[in-house]
């Protein structure tokens, strides 16, 4: 059901941050983070993920599979 | 260095003879230089001369901007505050996850700071450096993408530090939207960076935007950067902004399209053109690095500024610094100012000081602007086409100052015998280390200004001076402490004379490389 930030991959720009409709991103020690709780892969505010589409660097937004697919209820 | 030089070799059969521009030797002494190296229009002295071509409200905008007056950049210095981490395009001279703090180009930085951070870290450094005149915020990503960061902080500044100039640097996606915030705190410097007005050209340079919640890839994204950069300098002009616009010199890519950008800028009122040599090496990681995208060599640069002058008022002073920079162009003192150091501090802002001190600067830089007249009067005859290039050491003040060991650039001055005019510099490695000249570095420094007839020092060793000699560079430190256009006029009249009682030959000089790699600020 989310996306996550991969940590080492991350430049800390905050580019993701502001871009989030659920507000599921945070910074801490320089590097952002998402909320898998909050994340819906923006179904149904956007085409599509804010995270991937604003990051600068190729495969650091990514789905996690840690989690299942979000399901818009 | 080897390959950095190969890379840099010219391919001057890419560049096609430029026609159609009207190259003029101004004979009115009222002109007083400026129309000296003019062309169409307004000329270039819009950026190198005094307040003699300019509107009194557009030269008390610029007068102590040393990225908009190339006379105020010897005696003025500007800082940039890294709060704006974020962008909103990729370029393929760009690689955003490199940081380095031996490198000194846009983009980079070693150290982002909170709006908190930097208004703190501004009156610090306005403290120590009472000739800073303008904060600027240019990134290290885009300005206008991190808007609530960038907006903060001026917001504070224009309340605390009400006497500093602010400018922002943006890549013009998000202009439009942002016109009236940058109205509202009295920014009235904007710098936009536009290397193409054609998608066309465009798609190469840009893979890919993100607008309105969207990505756009190639021609599709380049369109709609170009259609927002034109509204957005279309509509700070309509507000009085004076807006700079960078174009990075790509060769194979936008080297002649430039021309058209330029034209494209000057129509839509922009102040300033700033024409930049590409910055590209494969340890940067950017797509061009990586793809052997060459820069362009010394002349090829020159030859596009030069044809472009008739268009824009002309910037050859750019230093291309890093989004921290602290400092005269060309030096940087970010090291000082760390946030370490700055807590340490104990910063009182005063402005009377401050004042004073700009009071003094001034006076040094109107003594610049009189020798330069003066020097122009006394060995100024009249142009018979003969043109040489100097370069110039320099550590600021406008004066012939500093010994060739330990410059780490070169001002580079066009001379013709009417006029002594600033047409770039040259980042070199430094030849002294630790007192000891390295032999080694002397080919890379001659490489870097092989296209000069002379370079003007305060002092220079018996062993540079020998070698400087040997590959047709003539080194001169009898002009030591004077004004540079003077110095270099002077010079030159005493050149002129021994070609004319035949004790040399007047040889064109070749091409020269424009250094690459990494920087360290000494």
């Amino acid at each position: 059901m989310a996306y996550k930030i991969v940590g080492s991959q991350c430049t800390g720009c905050s580019a993701c941050e502001p871009e989030c409709p659920n507000e599921a991103i945070f910074e801490k020690n320089g590097v952002f983070y998402i909320k898998p709780e909050k994340c819906t892969e923006c179904i149904g505010h956007f085409d599509e993920a804010q995270c991937v589409a604003a990051c600068p660097v190729d495969k650091t937004c990514i789905i996690d599979n840690a989690y299942p697919r979000y399901q818009a209820s | 260095m080897e390959a950095a030089l190969e890379n840099a070799t010219p391919n001057l059969s890419r560049l096609k003879p430029i026609t159609g521009i009207k190259v003029e030797i101004a004979g009115q002494p009222e002109a007083s230089g400026c129309g000296t190296t003019g062309g169409e229009g307004k000329a270039s002295c819009g950026t190198s001369d005094g307040p003699d071509d300019m509107s009194p409200e557009i030269w008390e905008k610029v007068k102590n901007h040393p990225c908009y007056s190339e006379e105020a950049h010897h005696h003025y210095a500007r800082m940039h505050v890294a709060v704006a981490p974020a962008c909103n395009i990729q370029c393929n001279y760009c690689n955003r996850k490199y940081d380095c703090s031996n490198e000194s180009r846009p983009g980079v930085v070693s150290q982002k700071l909170t709006p908190d951070q930097a208004v703190k870290k501004v009156i610090a450094v306005a403290s120590e450096i009472p000739q800073m005149t303008v904060l600027g915020i240019a990134g290290p990503g885009d300005a206008l993408a991190s808007p609530q960061k960038t907006f903060e902080t001026f917001r504070q500044l224009q309340e605390q530090a009400p006497d500093i100039k602010l400018c922002l640097s943006t890549n013009g996606l998000m202009l439009p939207e942002y016109v009236d915030e940058i109205c509202k705190y009295n920014i009235d410097h904007v710098t936009i960076t536009i290397n193409m007005i054609d998608a066309e050209v465009g798609e190469k340079i840009y893979p890919w935007i993100f607008y309105n919640h969207k990505r756009y890839y190639g021609r599709e994204a380049a369109q709609i950067l170009t259609d927002r950069q034109m509204l957005g300098l279309e509509m700070l002009t309509a507000r009085g902004v004076l807006t700079k616009i960078n174009s990075v010199l790509i060769p194979g890519i936008n080297d002649q399209h430039l021309y058209e950008v330029n034209r494209a800028v000057k129509s839509r009122g922009a102040f300033l053109h700033n024409i930049m040599p590409l910055i590209s090496e494969a340890e940067h990681g950017t797509v061009f690095g990586l793809t052997g995208q060459r820069g362009p060599s010394a002349q090829e640069l020159k030859d596009v500024q030069d044809a472009c002058m008739g268009g824009a008022n002309l910037m050859r002073h750019c230093r291309q610094c890093r989004a921290d920079a602290v400092g005269l162009l060309g030096e940087d003192r970010s090291d000082e100012f760390t946030l370490d150091q700055i807590e340490q501090m104990d910063v009182v802002y005063d402005l009377e000081k401050r004042r004073s001190y700009q009071e003094k600067v001034e006076l040094e830089r109107q003594a610049q602007h009189d020798a330069k007249h003066d020097a122009l009067a006394a060995h100024g005859g009249v142009d018979d086409g003969m043109k040489v290039l100097v370069a110039v050491a320099t550590t600021g003040g406008g004066k012939v100052n500093e010994h060739f060991g330990h410059a780490t650039e070169f001002q580079i001055f066009e001379l013709t015998a009417a006029s002594a005019t600033f047409v770039g510099h040259r980042r070199v490695d430094l030849y002294c280390q630790g007192g000891f000249g390295e032999d080694e570095q002397l080919p890379s420094i001659v490489n870097a200004i092989n296209d000069c007839h002379a370079v003007l020092v305060a002092k220079i060793g018996a062993c540079p001076r020998d070698e400087l000699k040997a590959a047709g560079i003539e080194p001169v430190d009898a002009y030591a402490h004077e004004f540079i256009e003077k110095a270099a006029l002077t010079w030159f009249a005493d050149y002129r004379g021994r070609v004319a009682s035949g004790e040399i030959t007047h040889i064109a000089r070749g091409d020269a490389a424009i250094r690459q790699g990494a920087f360290m600020a000494a």
